[in-house]
């Protein structure tokens, strides 16, 4: 009886409960640890919290949208995305050496963060009324229209969310069914013009790149990072060093350990139990997002659902290859455990779109 | 649609086993860095967060007889920088740095900016704590605090011979500091601490070692004493515009160095003036020929050889005597005169011809066994030995001046000692500077009669002789004269002279030895009796009374003495 009352609770507020409980999860872990990276600073943990309460907010509204409105909203999305990136490089705000931000007087808002999202709904828009699996033109254009946002956003430079705007429209190609050979011509393409990019990569991204084949040879330079962090999960052990305890990150030797590098800090003091235990919660939300895709009811909602879940994925990954050495060092925090808020807004905005394709299902039957 | 259906669980598939295979390897790269290279990672996290720091043991003081601190050691705080981190600080916090330890602010910057690749770097050693506190609170990274001790000698330029001093960094380069260092230095401990990025120690991990304080040290010093024989030493030098000074008092009824000075001397507490003449200790590593202040004992030589009786006459008409091609003078004609009289008058010709009714073995046995030409044993670090030749190489002329103290060199400590024999009954002690419960070691220099009766000669010598300024009121003062003429190139310069003094007091019952050497006066009046002989007065007038030692001269005393302690003849 209760039971049935509180999903209805969740039904009339298009909230998906599996979802809910892992993002709950999640970053309750994600305070714990951040209460630890901050250096014990209540201070931060309140802004993060607010910062929280905003994006939580932004994920009800989202859910509450049919994804059939979202649908027909997308091309303009797109448009307004693009004009405000090319805003960007020409009267953006330059912080940390890259010019990513638009003052808006009130807030400074990150047009590159929003095309994480218009992306893949522009390409899911593309797709949507067209036969399946696309031809190779449509592939084409497709990849043309994810292109144009992705070189803008690199020219701020911001590698990083280039690489997540870019696979979440390429995600949602790949979902559309593009023929395998088509797949493995682009792949070759790609492999081919790999050292036209090196050439144009800036100088500090081909150190990144080198430092990750061999961070030894720079220690107290471009290596540092890498060191740092192997060190402070390596010294983590199967259990951890214990909460407060991780000598790497309380003693500062850790750089952008509240922010890039948590994984880190989380690796020191929960040891490799901590990391299961965490990356299972993320596999759970990935695999509900998956399962959401396979039950939407359109073919928008569907890659749209696909492209989301799977580009979360990508998130976790880049970050926790970046940390452990994998990967070299691009600027991508740690999904919805990282400190800073507007990559918070962005996933749980996603994550709204998900709830939304979900409970909206079945309304619409 | 069927092509499509099929298709998207293909597609599905391949999207799982594309995350499967991810997240296996970012498993795999967790248990590789976690479990298989956990202790090398582990330890490489130990190598950059622990830290084992030094302890600095605290010095051991260094006392007076009485117990009055002489040297110890103070906390000071010496500031410290990490290059790599402080050359990132702005330069008005570096500027606020620089005020507070008082270096110019381009100064403070180029010390960082010259040694960036390095990771330490003294900004200023030895501040005081409260600056040291300021410092700390600037809160500059990569600068930080090191507790030291300082030495600080309470009685400055006073003691700096005897008790030397530390460098930088605790040890001991001079004095007593040196020579002590082993017993005074401490252990320094160990500590394991933990420490940020930023050099900051955030806590101690485990203790390895705790410090060890050095032990404390007591001299036979006495800094009362001290302090007026430097005083009136000091007066002296500059009265007489010397260029040098020295005074030496010895216990004499057991060779504690009571108090050793010297001019020029310096501040140990600060010691950037510090000349380098200043900083020898002359008393010990000086050497000069004796000259008169010898005589004494060319006589207990003979004495105790039974070369001559006590009764002895000695024509010194006229005054001088030929010696080889050598003519050896007095400053007039004496005429026939006894042991007393040629002491009271520092006859030469006496001295030449009573050394020459002995064997010369004789005079060297006296002279080495009163410590001549040989270490004291006081162990003071750069002590000279002195030169005395084996009376086998002595030549006629050698053996003539050898009796009145030409031809053998000494230290200001060496005479002392050899006036312990005199002053007690024919004992020399070792010099002692450390108390310590050592046996004493004494040699009989010559017969307890002997020495009796030279204090009375001696005396004779300060009421009515050359050394009549030495005397002091109320007590009987016995002491020998000297005025050297110093050695030049190829012989004796004609107008450069050492003024001696060398005597002790009360002759009733000595208790103090005391020489008192001047270097050079020149003012006029150099002889020692005119020069030393009344420093001497006035440094044992104070001693006697800081010492409480009783009076042997008051008028009506004497009468009562002259009842129960019978004086001797002269």
């Amino acid at each position: 009886m209760r039971r049935y009352e509180h999903s209805l609770l969740l039904r009339i507020l298009h909230l998906d409960l599996p979802l809910l409980m892992g993002l709950l999860l999640l970053m309750g872990l994600g305070f714990i640890i951040l209460f630890s990276a901050s250096g014990e600073d209540t201070d931060t943990l309140l802004r993060q919290a607010m910062r929280i309460g905003i994006a939580f907010g932004i994920m009800f509204l989202l859910a509450q949208i049919p994804s059939h409105h979202l649908r027909l909203w997308s091309p303009w999305l797109y448009g307004l995305g693009v004009i405000l990136l090319v805003l960007v490089l020409l009267v953006g705000d330059v912080g940390k050496g890259a010019q990513r931000w638009l003052d808006l007087g009130f807030f400074r808002f990150q047009p590159s963060e929003l095309m994480k999202l218009v992306v893949p709904m522009l390409i899911a828009w593309y797709f949507a009324d067209r036969p399946l699996p696309p031809r190779f033109r449509e592939v084409l254009v497709a990849g043309i229209l994810v292109a144009v946002p992705a070189v803008l956003i690199v020219g701020q430079p911001d590698l990083g969310t280039a690489i997540l705007v870019t696979s979440s429209g390429l995600l949602v190609i790949f979902l559309a069914g593009v023929r395998w050979r088509i797949l493995i011509a682009l792949g070759a393409l790609l492999l081919a013009i790999a050292p036209f990019f090196w050439h144009f990569m800036r100088d500090y991204q081909r150190q990144r790149v080198l430092t990750l084949l061999n961070p030894e040879s720079d220690p107290l330079g471009a290596g540092y990072h890498i060191i740092q962090s192997k060190i402070a999960i390596g010294s983590g052990g199967l259990y951890g060093k214990g909460w407060l305890n991780g000598t790497q990150s309380q003693l500062a030797f850790l750089p952008e350990r509240s922010t890039d590098f948590i994984f880190a800090v989380y690796a020191e003091e929960f040891g490799l139990l901590g990391i299961l235990l965490l990356l299972s919660i993320y596999l759970f939300l990935i695999l509900r997002g998956l399962y959401i895709a396979v039950r939407a009811q359109d073919t928008y909602a569907r890659l749209l659902a696909g492209s989301i879940s799977m580009t979360f994925f990508v998130y976790v990954f880049v970050n926790a290859g970046m940390v452990s050495g994998l990967l070299p060092v691009v600027g991508i925090p740690l999904p919805l455990v990282s400190y800073g808020g507007t990559s918070m807004v962005t996933i749980l905005a996603a994550f709204g779109i998900l709830m939304s394709i979900h409970s909206h299902r079945r309304l619409m039957a | 649609m069927r092509k499509k259906e099929y298709n998207s669980t293909r597609r599905r598939q391949f999207v799982l086993i594309c995350f499967a295979v991810c997240a296996v390897v970012l498993v795999v790269r967790a248990v590789d860095l976690q479990i298989l290279q956990q202790d090398f990672l582990r330890t490489e996290g130990d190598a950059r967060h622990l830290r084992v720091v030094s302890l600095p043991a605290h010095r051991g003081m260094i006392m007076d007889r009485n117990g009055e601190p002489v040297a110890m050691s103070t906390p000071v705080d010496s500031v410290w920088a990490n290059p790599r981190e402080t050359i990132h600080v702005e330069r008005q916090r570096l500027a606020a740095l620089a005020r507070l330890l008082g270096i110019g602010e381009e100064d403070l910057y180029q010390r960082i900016a010259q040694r960036a690749e390095r990771e330490f770097v003294y900004l200023r050693r030895h501040i005081n704590p409260d600056v040291a506190q300021q410092v700390r609170a600037l809160g500059i990274p990569g600068v930080a605090l090191q507790r030291e001790y300082r030495r600080y000698y309470p009685m400055g330029e006073t003691s700096a011979h005897i008790l030397g001093f530390t460098n930088i960094d605790d040890r001991g380069q001079e004095g007593v500091e040196l020579a002590y260092e082993d017993w005074l230095a401490g252990r320094p401990g160990a500590k394991r601490v933990l420490r940020d990025r930023l050099g900051r120690t955030i806590r101690d991990v485990e203790n390895i070692r705790p410090a060890q304080p050095g032990r404390d040290l007591m001299l036979t010093i006495d800094q009362r004493l001290q302090y007026v024989a430097y005083r009136e030493l000091k007066a002296a030098v500059q009265a007489r515009n010397a260029l040098a000074g020295t005074a030496v008092i010895l216990d004499a009824r057991n060779g504690d160095v009571l108090a050793m000075v010297n001019q020029p001397s310096y501040n140990p507490n600060n010691r950037s003036s510090l000349r380098g003449d200043a900083s020898r200790n002359r008393a010990v590593t000086d050497l000069f020929e004796p000259g008169s202040t010898i005589k004494p004992f060319t006589v207990a030589a003979a004495l105790d050889s039974g070369a001559i009786s006590p009764d002895i006459r000695i024509e010194t008409s006229p005054g001088q005597i030929r010696v080889g091609r050598h003519t050896i003078r007095d400053v007039r004609n004496y005429g026939n005169v006894d042991l007393t009289t040629m002491m009271v008058k520092s006859s030469n010709v006496a001295m030449v011809k009573i050394s020459n009714q002995m064997e010369p073995s004789a005079l060297w046995t006296i002279y080495h066994r009163a410590g001549f030409g040989r270490l004291t044993g006081s162990g003071f670090p750069g002590e000279a030995t002195g030169v005395l030749r084996d009376f086998i190489l002595w030549r006629q002329a050698e053996r003539a001046t050898l009796s009145f103290g030409y031809g053998l060199s000494v230290t200001a400590l060496q005479l002392a000692q050899s006036y312990l024999a005199i002053a007690g009954d024919g004992l020399v002690y070792t010099p002692r500077l450390i108390q310590s419960n050592d046996p004493r070691y004494a040699e009989q220099v010559m017969q307890p009669a002997t020495a009796r009766a030279l204090r009375l000669m001696l005396e004779g010598a300060t009421r009515d002789g050359t050394g009549t300024r030495a005397r002091v009121e109320g007590y009987r003062v016995a002491g020998k004269t000297g005025t050297v003429r110093k050695s030049a190139a190829g012989g004796y310069a004609q107008d450069r002279y050492l003024a001696l003094f060398a005597g002790f007091a009360p002759v009733s019952d000595p208790r103090l030895v005391m020489i008192i050497m001047i270097d050079e006066p020149r003012t006029g009046e150099y002889y020692g009796g005119q020069v030393a002989a009344p420093v001497f007065s006035r440094v044992m007038h104070d001693a006697l009374r800081l010492l409480n030692i009783v009076p042997d001269d008051l008028p009506g005393l004497e009468a009562a003495q002259s009842r129960t302690r019978p004086r001797g003849g002269a």
